[in-house]
């Protein structure tokens, strides 16, 4: 029997996130990486991160993009996926 | 044409990517950076962007207001430190008539300060510095790091 690691039910995906402007500076780096299960979606990682030291201050309901899309919490993420945590945007 | 630049941004380059011999109107739009912002007095900005968000994001925005209006777009922000009086972003509009060429333009502008991913850090004229935020009371919030050299 072919057994895929990432697919195993216990299986934990490493996540990386960007961070930018004032989301970078409460946690103090440009970019983290949490680990989330299998099956989980965006709002696994924005809880992962906001776990994190500094991470208490985001807030609760981010913009958040999985590549270059605006995704909803319930967005499920998979190995490889980057995303981003956006600030309210001041362009122009 | 990319999107974002941190080289200074010239109108003119915008303006010949969309002009046609069927074009007879052409709309612009120039962002200026500002001395002042809340009563605060402004010296010196630098804006940071989710580089390839950025430019897809600009991409549809364009790709919209073409298909809205029969025009062509071109649109350019700069990314960076900026002084008063910089170019901040620009926008060209062409089409056949002023009217489309107008509204694609406001279009653009109103969309790309809604969607894109871009952030501006402003330095006051006592030292602080703060991020521009249209969602927070009195519009900024404070920087807690001053911006690398």
């Amino acid at each position: 029997m072919l057994i895929i690691p990432e697919m195993a039910e216990n299986a934990v995906l490493p996540v990386r996130v960007h961070l930018f402007a004032r989301y970078a500076e409460l946690l103090g780096a440009s970019q983290v990486t949490v680990r989330v299960s299998a099956g989980g979606t965006v709002a696994d990682v924005v809880d992962g991160v906001r776990a994190l030291p500094g991470g208490a201050r985001l807030p609760e309901r981010m913009l958040v993009a999985c590549g270059v899309d605006q995704v909803r919490y319930d967005h499920p993420v998979r190995a490889d996926d980057e995303l981003a945590f956006l600030p309210p945007m001041s362009g122009g | 044409m990319r999107h974002l630049t941190s080289e200074p941004i010239l109108l003119d380059p915008l303006i010949q990517a969309v002009l046609s011999p069927s074009r007879g109107g052409v709309a612009t739009f120039l962002g200026t950076v500002r001395d002042h912002h809340a009563g605060r007095t402004v010296v010196e900005l630098g804006y940071e962007a989710y580089g390839p968000m950025a430019e897809a994001e600009c991409s549809r925005i364009v790709a919209e207001a073409e298909s809205r209006w029969p025009v062509r777009v071109a649109v350019q922000h700069r990314v960076g430190k900026l002084v008063i009086g910089d170019t901040a972003v620009a926008i060209a509009a062409a089409g056949a008539h002023r009217g489309e060429a107008f509204e694609a333009c406001r279009y653009v502008i109103e969309e790309l300060k809604r969607r894109v991913p871009i952030w501006k850090r402003e330095r006051y004229s006592d030292g602080s510095e703060a991020w521009v935020d249209p969602t927070a009371p009195g519009g900024t919030v404070p920087a807690m790091t001053r911006a690398a050299e």
